[in-house]
This record gives C-alpha cells, structure tokens and sequence, in this order.
C-alpha cells in the first residue's frame, strides 16, 4: 500500500521532468528562428514573411577580371542540403547590375547534395556547357562561382563536384577539369561587398 | 529511501538529456597571431569538430558572455553587437543574422565550447579589427597584421640547387648572403610557412622564424645567386646554388660524389631526367564542331588556334631542329584526351597548348599563360612519384626508370618545369603583345593534366574585345605572338642544356 503510493510518487516525478524537459526543448526550437528575421532589414522581395538568411553569392566584376563576392538574402532552409540547394537557385538567377552573370542564362539546378564526408554535388542542366562563352577566364570564373558560393556559405562542404545532366562531365567548355571535386578559392575574388 | 532514489534518477536523466561532452586535443594547437607577437590557444576536437572554450575567446577579444540557464542559449556581446547561439542547432544568429556552424556549442564540465568557425563566422562580423582563420596552417590572425604564405620548394638537387619561395601577397623582401646563408628577411609581422623541406643538394637546412627564412648552405657551396621578382600575385625569391669553384676542379680526385640525401633527390624534379628537347607537342585548341570562343564579328578561336600553331611549328623545326608534333593540322575535333595521348605517345619533352580567351567584359584584353594546379590527390600524386617508381629492363639490355602514375595525373610530376617555362612563356609575350589581368596562372586545366612532360596552356588573346578580335588577323601581331612563343621554347631548351650539361 505504503509502497504502491511511493511509485506512484515517483512515477510522477519521472514523467513531470520528462515533460519538463521535453517542453524546454520544443520551446527552444520554436523561440530561437524568431528573433533572426525580425531583426534582418526588410528584404527588398516582397516574400517578406519567409525568413531569410544573408549569403554570399559570386558574380563577375564590372571590369570582367574577377569575382565579387556579394551578400544577398536567400531563402532560409531546413539544413544544409536544403539552404545549398536555395543558395544555388539564387546563383543562378542574373547577377544584380553592375555584376555579370557568369553562369549561363537558362541553367538550372537538377539536383545538390552532400555527402557525409563533405562532398557536394552540383549537377546543373545541359545548358551550362551548351551556352558557355567559352575562354578559360570564363570558364574558371564560372566553375568559382558556382564552387564558391557553396563553401562560403555551408561550412560542412569541403569539396564541390560540379554535374552536368547527372553525369560526371569533362570541362563546360574545353578548359577547367570537372572530372574531380573542387576545394574553395578566392584568388579571383576581386571584391566583397555587401548590397542594399 | 525510495522517493530519494527516484528524485536522484529523474535528476540523472535529466542531466543525461543535457550537452555535455570530453574531448580530445588536437594534433597541434591553434596560434594566435597579434601585432603583440604569438600564443597558441587550446582547442579540444569533440565527434571530428574543432573546438575552442567560450572562456578563452571572451577573455581574448573583450566578449562579454550571458548564459539563457532557462532555455540553454548564449548571448555573447561586444560594444553592444551580439551572437546569440544554442546548444540545439548548428547556427547563431550575428546581429540578427542566422550564420550556419558546423555544430552547436558544446559543453564541457562548466564550460562552454564553441566550434572554431565560431571565429570568422559569429565573432568577426561584430569585432571591430579584421580576423582571419587560416585552418591548413592552424593560424588565428587578429587585426592589422601582414601573415604572407610562403611556399618553399626545392627545383632543382643540382648542382646548382635551385630553390623558389613564394610569397603571397608580394610584399617588400630584402635578401643576403653571410657567412655561408643566405637570408630572406620579409616585411611582414609574421610568416605564415606551410612547410619547411629538410636540406638537399648544396643546401644543409631551411629555418624560418618570424620573418626571416634562413637557408643554410653546405660547405661544397659556392657564391649564391639571388632573384627576386615581384608580380601582383607574388613576390618570388630564387636561389641558385653553383658548386664552389675549388670543388669542381677537385671532383674528379675524390672517390665518388657525396650521396644526395633521398629527401631533396624526389624534390628534382623528374623532368630532368629526359633533360633534353627533341620533340614538342603543339596542341591547337578546340576544333571541328568545336569552334570555341566566337568573336562579335565572327572570328572563331578553333581557327586562330590552327594558324598560330602551323606558324609555331615551321619556325620551331626550320630554326631550332625540335621535331613538333601537331595535335591536329586541319579543323577536326580531337578530345582532349586524345592530345594528351599523342603528346605521350610520341615521348614530347614539351607540351605547349594554344587558345583564345574570352571574359564576361568586353574589355578584358592580353595574353595569359597557365600550368596545371594540382589538387590533394595531385600533389600526392607528386610527391609519391619516387616512391612509385620502377626500374625497368627496355630493349637493348638498359635499365630505365618507369613511373606508375595515374593516368590523369601524369602531368603532377612536372608542374615545377611546367611553371618554369610558364614563366618564360609570359616574360616573352609581354615583350611582344598586351598581358591580359592575370598574365600567370595555375589553374586545373584538363588538357593539361594527362601530359607527362612539362607542359603550358597559352590564351594568346581575347576574342571578346573587339580590338584584339580584330588585330589577331592582322601578319604582324601573330607574328609577335609566334616569336614570342618560339623565344619561350628556346629559353626553355637551353634551361635543360644547361642543367645536363656535364
């Protein structure tokens, strides 16, 4: 009897610090996003209810002779794999003026993910090589680009491999070796800003 | 009892719930480098994650450090800027903005650890002087501080040993020679030296300290020469080391030479060995349905490439006597494969690649020149291939060495000739026409990378300015770009003349 009310007791005890605990837990996931938005400038995309995360994208200079590496908003994603594959899409679209897109118009994103030893892979659509410029300035600073904007900004990528039509490919254009993976480099980097 | 013991359980579990981690040091510490001088940091690996102790930042850059005991977080402040950081999810938010960690703060015992990315990703942003985290050489830089890298490599086991340092940025380096060192003392507040390698050839041993790099020579060793060279990329120290005349007259009386230590005798660099120019490969880009670049009025590389490489080819064998081989003579596609496989096949000692360029801005003009940037598995690849050779029995009863080396990476153990005679393919067009931005540079270039020989890529100009698309037409600038190339060829024969001259 006596003893029966002491488990009880103490089941009680069990479960209320479980609860407890769980409850800190599902508090801190749901507390902590909030405050990143709220205090980020207000995007210029209407789509200001979704937060964001500031992110360094890759165009070419003015001048043509380098990188500049630019901080933008990009859509916040549910990890890695997920805010990699948001930060490519915005690579993608047409580098805001004075830049250069350096990554052909029409070039989309089949597909990115990463391994667990910290390889990503970037497979993009027929049309980066296809549409490419050519020349090997071009061709480094669209390969940088690309394997740049992903090491900048997930730090669990040490590598980039770059896909073309979910196949491993040779160069975009004649050039720069895309049969292995990619560390970053910024020897192009000419200029970093940040925009707005 | 019992109530006591379940309490104590519930507290248990609780606290199993919570972070809370032992780490391990890692193999050599972090160092700090300020104008006051150097100090290594203690760091602690945990699950394959760097570490560093919140403590140790907050004392080091004037942090102030509040911890949320109620929903587990952070607030680190500095001059009222702030990172807030959870032990739940790999990211902080900097000033409002969420950067991503590669793994949620940690604790250890009372501390609270945070990955080294912590560094440049939240603490940066809010501290006022620059800070840089420079993981391969382990260095924490804080403020204004010049850390050039500098890389040290052996080119040659000689005599003369020839030995390069680069360093980058370029800065101001004053050099001497003293009492048998040479020394290159570097404007800088600190160096930042991937690797010193042990003494070869005429050279006992290498030391760096803070900003001079002593190089000290053996006593076979004559007066040194000294280059130095400063581009916008580098500033490049090259020491040659000639025998002292004294021993070269008494070499033959003494039995046989002293043995070269194994260490500098793989530095040499393989191309020695062939040592002479009897045949050259000249690779005229693209081709076929390949057209390449495309000027605005229509100029197509895959042709320029072609007449640049006929012109190169006549002048080559009618005035120096080097059989060229031509990767393809009319407007035909060849793989890029294909032109690594006939520069091999026909045992080229010279593999020379032509191209125009082009680049997003119209106004992007000159020649570049590029040899082959090696990855991880390339410089391994390099510094295996002593390792991985064979000696192997060839027709006739001789004995030839025989390196096994991927196929793709045939070209790593000639990326030091290669970026010799880059070097004098550039000196030798700036002579004769407009460098482009970066006229010098190793990238990885794919037809590069299969050529077993020392071997460069030449983008002579660039199609997309309109000036240059006209002028490459034009007898005379070709011919400029053509006997700016033949030059580079022939400095580049008499460099191997030189050096198996007996």
């Amino acid at each position: 009897m006596n003893r029966k009310r002491w488990l009880q007791v103490g089941g009680i005890v069990v479960v209320f610090a479980v609860a407890v605990w769980m409850a800190s837990t599902i508090l801190e996931h749901v507390v902590s996003p909030a405050p990143a938005p709220s205090a980020t400038p207000a995007p210029a995309t209407p789509a200001a209810s979704v937060p964001h995360i500031i992110a360094t994208l890759y165009y070419g200079t003015a001048d043509g002779q380098g990188l500049a590496a630019i901080k933008r908003e990009v859509p916040l994603g549910d990890g890695p794999r997920e805010q990699g594959r948001q930060i490519l899409e915005s690579e993608l679209e047409s580098a805001p003026p004075p830049y250069v897109s350096l990554i052909p118009q029409g070039t989309t994103l089949r597909a990115f993910y990463i391994t667990d030893r910290g390889d990503a892979f970037v497979d993009l659509s027929t049309e980066v090589s296809t549409q490419h410029p050519g020349g090997s300035t071009n061709e480094l600073l669209t390969v940088y680009a690309i394997v740049n904007a992903v090491t900048a900004n997930l730090t669990s990528v040490e590598r980039v491999q770059i896909l073309i039509d979910g196949k491993q490919a040779d160069t975009l254009a004649g050039h720069v070796d895309l049969r292995r993976p990619f560390e970053r480099d910024t020897v192009l980097v000419r200029e970093t800003k940040s925009t707005e | 009892m019992r109530t006591a013991a379940l309490v104590v359980l519930a507290v248990l579990l609780v606290l199993v719930c919570w972070p809370d981690a032992q780490g391990t040091a890692p193999a050599s510490p972090l160092t700090l480098v300020t104008r006051e001088g150097r100090r290594a940091i203690a760091t602690t690996v945990l699950n394959t994650q760097e570490f560093v102790g919140l403590d140790d930042l907050a004392a080091l850059f004037q942090l102030s450090v509040r911890e949320d005991a109620l929903a587990g977080g952070v607030t680190v402040t500095y001059k009222g800027r702030t990172v807030v950081a959870s032990p739940d999810q790999p990211m902080a938010s900097v000033n409002g903005r969420v950067v991503a960690l590669p793994a949620p703060i940690a604790r250890a015992g009372r501390r609270l650890l945070v990955p080294l990315d912590f560094i440049p990703r939240a603490i940066a942003p809010i501290y006022d002087a620059p800070i840089e985290l420079r993981r391969a050489s382990r260095l924490l830089i804080v403020g204004n501080v010049r850390v050039p890298r500098v890389a040290i490599r052996f080119d040659a086991a000689g005599p003369p040993t020839r030995l390069t340092l680069d360093v980058v940025p370029p800065l101001m380096v004053n050099t001497g020679y003293e009492a048998s060192r040479v020394l290159v003392r570097i404007e800088a507040d600190a160096l930042d030296v991937a690797t010193v390698p042990p003494g070869g050839g005429l050279i006992d041993q290498i030391r760096a300290d803070q900003t001079t790099i002593a190089i000290g020579l053996s006593p076979r060793a004559g007066t040194p020469r000294i280059a130095t060279t400063t581009t916008n990329e580098s500033t490049r120290v090259v020491v040659e080391v000639p025998l002292a005349a004294s021993q070269e007259t008494a070499a033959p009386s003494p039995a046989p030479p002293p043995p070269t230590p194994p260490a500098p005798a793989a530095e040499a660099p393989p191309a020695l060995r062939t040592a002479k120019l009897q045949t050259m490969v000249v690779d005229a880009g693209h081709g076929g349905d390949d057209n390449g670049v495309r000027g605005a009025k229509g100029t197509l590389e895959k042709q320029i490439t072609l007449d640049a490489a006929r012109r190169l080819k006549t002048l080559v064998e009618s005035r120096l006597g080097v059989r060229v081989v031509m990767t393809r003579d009319d407007d035909r596609a060849v793989s890029l494969d294909e032109r690594d496989a006939i520069a091999n096949n026909s045992k080229a000692d010279l593999f020379l690649s032509l191209h125009a360029n082009a680049s997003p801005s119209a106004a992007v003009k000159g020649a570049e020149v590029y040899y082959l940037r090696l990855d991880r598995a390339g410089e391994d690849a390099r510094r295996n291939t002593a390792a991985t050779e064979l000696i192997l029995p060839v027709v006739g009863g001789a004995m030839r060495p025989i390196d096994i080396i991927p196929w793709d990476l045939a070209q790593a153990p000639h990326v030091d000739a290669s970026s010799r005679f880059a070097s004098m393919l550039e000196e030798e067009l700036e002579k004769h026409v407009p460098a482009g931005p970066r006229p010098l540079q190793q990238a990885p270039m794919r037809v590069l990378s299969g050529a077993n020989m020392p071997a460069a890529l030449v983008e002579m100009v660039y199609l997309s300015n309109s000036e240059q698309e006209q002028r490459v037409k034009s007898d005379d600038f070709q011919g400029g770009i053509v006997q700016a190339l033949y030059d580079a060829v022939v400095r580049f024969k008499s460099s191997l003349d030189a050096s198996t001259a007996p």
